[in-house]
């Protein structure tokens, strides 16, 4: 069964989503694995939208979280205030799981969506915070998604836009942050997880003939690879609802 | 019931003369590709008004316009991307890379409690939002913009101790300050003389970026009588003593999407992203879809050629769920 990384990558988030997780859905891949979770083993799932969609019916692949495709058979709307209150409301924040993608990620999980360089003089920008810092901060339960390059796996950040681990072991509680740093680091090559004492990055799995090597070699600093383990290849069943069900015009897996 | 004397509905080009200035504080409403004050932001671009601050937290399409066109020159705001269509705007990248605007970070949570804390009448709103980041660090503006410019807050935020924690627990706090645009334009489905007004669908945080400005002016695909949107007065917005303006603009969303009404047009916002990376392919998309139309309706038909009935939003789904958006 012939399958792309990108493909594989959304099922590794699929995956992570469980019947009874609230799901909060940026904008591209994530939609894709959320959409396939439901469709897959997570009927139950909720997925909700940073614009107010709650519970949404995604029957087709919305290319904006204000894309009036999550709109369809919401069970209610919301403000964009009510929607991120729900992440840090004490009843239920606890059951969201994030979904967040950006442009540089550092050993500790901490995310640039902002800028390269100066902040006031900057030689690359990006299109900022959005929703991901709120996310990042709130939440216990955190999935970044980035494309294993050099240039995104960085020492240190230009612009920390969103907390991860900070700058590890209990950084992060210190700055009184509410919520746990990212969980995983789902790429296209394999899943990051962090250390449980030090929250630095090490190699938790690798997809199907991908080596430890290569995975590091795509990182600019040096992680542990000694736990890692082979991830399932994708079924042709979940294959299946990716091409068939979810994106047959391929808007996202293209 | 209001008598003819409340009647707001105005025409566009009166509407953006009267209440955007030159270097007015600005907010528009809708996310991205979604139901953004297009014909409005057309107007403000026609009527060559320059040296607006906005207000932003995701409001894509029609904000990277009015950077395109040199009516900005200061910015804050959460996020600048279009979805699919432009992961970062590209009127936006170029004025911060070009320094041709002076931009200030936030969060979108921490850009709708700043909303809210306008529309409430309350100086700040607190949140954990953005503790330990850079949010809190790299300010955009000089302190001497501050200084010179009342009406924006003395300070980006500011991060403070819970004053109800007990004993000796710290819990910090980001302090973010309330907005008070000159004035917000929104566009809605529905909305009747007195200005009254009614939005299907997500509203995004519209309702307190109406009620945290000084003016207000609405556009609507409808302009529907008073005892119609009193029939169902739970499903309406904002009230008539919110609102100054009504101007019933068909499409006035459009090339964003309009949920009951009409799609995004996704072939069109594919020809800004063309146009949109350098002036010289700007300029003349500009004179061709703003300068050149006489009105809304015909850069709409200019615009989407043969696609209107395939943007029709189809009133089961409420977007047109037949339309093809790939290549």
């Amino acid at each position: 069964m012939t399958y792309t990384l990108k493909e594989m990558m959304a099922l590794a988030a699929a995956r992570q989503i469980r019947n009874q997780d609230i799901v909060f859905c940026g904008t591209g891949i994530s939609m894709v694995a959320a959409m396939a979770a439901k469709h897959i083993h997570a009927p139950d799932a909720t997925i909700f939208f940073e614009t107010g969609a709650i519970d949404s019916c995604l029957k087709d692949l919305p290319l904006a979280v204000s894309d009036p495709r999550v709109m369809h058979r919401a069970s209610m709307f919301c403000s964009l205030a009510d929607s991120f209150g729900f992440m840090q409301n004490r009843k239920t924040g606890q059951n969201i799981v994030g979904i967040v993608g950006a442009a540089q990620i550092d050993p500790y999980g901490n995310l640039n969506s902002t800028s390269i360089g100066d902040y006031h003089a900057p030689t690359a920008r990006f299109p900022g915070s959005g929703g991901a810092c709120d996310v990042a901060c709130f939440v216990n339960n955190n999935i970044v998604f980035m494309k294993l390059e050099k240039r995104k796996f960085v020492p240190t950040l230009s612009y920390r836009t969103s907390p991860g681990w900070l700058d590890g072991y209990d950084s992060r509680k210190k700055a009184g942050l509410p919520g746990s740093g990212p969980s995983m680091v789902i790429t296209d090559m394999g899943i990051l997880g962090f250390d449980r004492v030090t929250r630095r990055m090490k190699l938790d799995y690798l997809y199907e003939g991908i080596t430890a090597d290569a995975v590091q070699e795509r990182i600019s600093f040096d992680i542990d690879l000694s736990s890692a383990r082979p991830f399932k290849p994708p079924t042709p069943e979940e294959l299946n609802v990716l091409r068939e069900t979810i994106d047959p015009e391929k808007l996202i897996l293209n | 019931m209001h008598h003819a004397s409340n009647h707001k509905i105005t025409s566009i080009e009166q509407a953006v003369s009267k209440y955007v200035s030159n270097g007015a504080h600005l907010s528009i409403g809708g996310f991205t590709i979604n139901r953004n004050p297009m014909a409005a932001v057309h107007e403000i671009i026609r009527q060559g008004i320059r040296n607006l601050h906005v207000y932003a937290h995701s409001n894509g399409q029609g904000l990277d316009q009015l950077i395109g066109a040199g009516c900005v020159s200061r910015l804050e705001i959460a996020y600048s991307g279009n979805g699919r269509f432009a992961p970062t705007c590209l009127c936006f990248k170029r004025a911060v890379l070009e320094r041709t605007i002076q931009v200030e970070d936030y969060t979108n949570f921490q850009m709708a409690l700043r909303f809210l804390a306008g529309a409430m009448g309350v100086p700040f709103l607190p949140t954990y939002s953005s503790l330990g980041t850079d949010i809190v660090e790299k300010w955009g503006f000089p302190d001497q913009i501050r200084l010179d410019e009342p009406k924006l807050a003395s300070k980006k935020l500011v991060v403070m101790d819970n004053p109800f924690s007990r004993d000796h627990e710290t819990e910090k706090l980001v302090l973010v300050p309330a907005i008070h645009p000159d004035v917000t334009i929104i566009h809605a489905q529905k909305a009747d003389a007195t200005g009254c007004t009614r939005i299907e669908g997500l509203s995004f945080a519209d309702i307190d970026q109406a009620k945290a400005a000084r003016h207000v002016i609405v556009t609507c695909d409808h302009l529907v009588s008073e005892n119609e949107l009193r029939k169902d007065s739970g499903a309406n917005h904002l009230p008539a003593f919110c609102v100054d303006a009504v101007v019933h603009i068909p499409h006035g969303a459009y090339p964003t999407a309009c949920f009951n009404e009409y799609d995004y047009d996704a072939v069109f916002l594919e020809q800004y992203q063309q146009a949109a990376g350098n002036d010289d392919t700007l300029d003349p998309f500009f004179q061709t879809y703003i300068h050149s139309p006489a009105d809304h309706a015909e850069f709409v038909a200019m615009a989407a050629q043969n696609r209107l009935e395939s943007i029709r939003a189809n009133p089961v789904t409420g977007y047109a769920d037949r339309m093809k958006r790939g290549a």
